[in-house]
């Protein structure tokens, strides 16, 4: 390898936007050497089952322990803004932050079974129409990182994966993600959770689809299309105590990067929750306004925030009266196109389907938040909250 | 002397990456060449589809993640 002088050529990106690179996946490479941990594996398990009882065991008493918080530790008058807003705040940031933990640590495992090369091995040779179900759905379980999206993107072309399929996969990866899932399920209900997984999919899916019906092979850039790919060798299976490592390793990184967002999140969230009167939304967001839908996604595009911020903003909002397509396409223009994302795609897709890549995605989110506007679906949201 | 490749586009873990790299090869006391690629072409040249990657005398050691630096200790002495 000649010597190359150390240049940024991508922007600094956000890493905690999208799990960047979280710790515990490509485990493919791995030479954990594991002397402690082969041998270990037994007293991980064991471990991990202990954590995970000691978990449901505080989990339970976290809603009984805000409400103690607020009127038994503080004095505050129950009539009050501020009561609410507290007991929100001191509710949801330990609920949240152990639903986090939780789930990095699950999803670590899951990824270390999958990694971006299996990924791609999976995808190569499929047809257009099967491949892009499963680009979609590796997208969840893949590990991505918007720093890798170049060379991940590389390596799709030069296995033979459709434009189309590509793309599908690059929408789902950051989109469908899944601390947002769980954390909509924590805070919203399951009906939430799996409407935002849907949609996202089908977005993903859709707008992959078209964009390959539109041939627009020739607005890739050159140079993607020549390049070599070298085999990176054998790839080497893990014993469960190396996947334990990799879900504490993600948990770690994950949710040590992101518990600040999520704790500002939750306090801008509680502040909506305790002083922004019960229907002063619904004039602005409710069903009634049109315009609310376009608007919101229109902020949301260029914008980008990892999941777990948005979330605590997402339930206030809801529970202020908001209507449900228009948060839940906010919050997806918010998490998946970006314009430093763009800036990363410039480097292999030309302006123009740059331009049809977002403009694709933007039109899926607008008519999933209009859709969901039209249903009646106010009442599936309330169920999940738990305070009241 | 060995060469030791850190591939990264220049994020944050992939700097973090670099600098493990650099104290790895201090603490072992031994000569070796730090390389940084941030080229998506010369990545995939070498199979790499995740970053931050680490490599050793041409041989992969980890993708997608920051290694920890005992692992670094122990590849660099392989």
């Amino acid at each position: 390898m000649e010597p190359m002088t150390t240049q940024a050529t991508m922007p600094e990106v956000d890493s905690e936007r999208k799990s960047c690179c979280a710790g515990g996946q490509g485990a493919d490479r791995l030479a954990l050497g594991g002397r402690a941990l082969k041998s270990g594996s037994g007293r991980y398990l064991a471990a991990v089952a202990g954590g995970l009882v000691g978990w449901w065991l505080l989990y339970r008493e976290l809603a009984p322990l805000a409400t103690w918080m607020t009127h038994t530790l503080l004095p505050l008058t129950p009539g009050t803004h501020l009561a609410p807003t507290i007991e929100f705040f001191v509710f949801e940031v330990p609920k949240v932050l152990m639903l986090l933990l939780l789930v990095v640590f699950g999803v670590g495992i899951i990824r270390s079974f999958f990694t971006p090369e299996r990924t791609r091995r999976i995808l190569a040779g499929q047809r257009e129409s099967v491949g892009t179900v499963l680009a979609g759905l590796l997208g969840i379980v893949t590990p991505f990182c918007s720093c890798s999206a170049v060379p991940l993107f590389l390596g799709f072309v030069t296995a033979g994966i459709p434009l189309g399929v590509s793309l599908t996969f690059l929408i789902s990866a950051p989109m469908v993600n899944e601390v947002a899932l769980v954390l909509l399920y924590g805070m919203l209900g399951w009906k939430v959770a799996a409407i935002y997984m849907t949609t996202g999919l089908a977005i993903a899916m859709v707008s992959g689809w078209t964009i390959g019906r539109l041939r627009m092979e020739k607005h890739v850039e050159e140079w993607v299309y020549q390049a070599q790919t070298g085999e990176s060798g054998p790839e080497k299976r893990l014993d469960w105590g190396e996947r334990v490592r990799y879900g504490l390793d993600a948990v770690r990184e994950i949710v040590g990067k992101v518990w600040l967002y999520v704790v500002l999140g939750i306090a801008v969230g509680a502040g909506i929750h305790g002083y922004i009167p019960e229907n002063f939304l619904a004039g602005i967001m409710g069903r009634s306004a049109w315009w609310s839908v376009p608007l919101l996604v229109l902020i949301g595009v260029p914008m980008y925030s990892n999941a777990a911020g948005m979330i605590p903003v997402v339930e206030a909002l809801l529970a202020k009266g908001a209507a449900l397509g228009t948060v839940l396409a906010f919050m997806m223009a918010v998490i998946s196109i970006s314009t430093p994302e763009a800036i990363i795609l410039r480097k292999v897709l030309k302006p123009r389907l740059i331009a049809v890549f977002m403009g694709v995605v933007t039109v899926g989110i607008l008519i999933v938040g209009y859709l969901f506007n039209l249903l009646p679906l106010q009442e599936i949201v309330t169920k999940g909250h738990v305070l009241p | 002397m060995k060469t030791i490749t850190v591939y990264g586009p220049g994020c944050m873990k992939c700097q973090k990456t670099e600098e493990i790299v650099r104290q790895a090869v201090e603490a072992a006391g031994i000569q070796a060449t730090v390389v940084k690629v941030s080229d998506a072409q010369k990545m995939i040249g070498a199979g790499i589809m995740s970053t931050p990657a680490v490599a050793v005398d041409g041989v992969v050691k980890a993708t997608g993640r920051v290694p920890q630096p005992d692992e670094m200790h122990r590849w660099i002495l392989e």
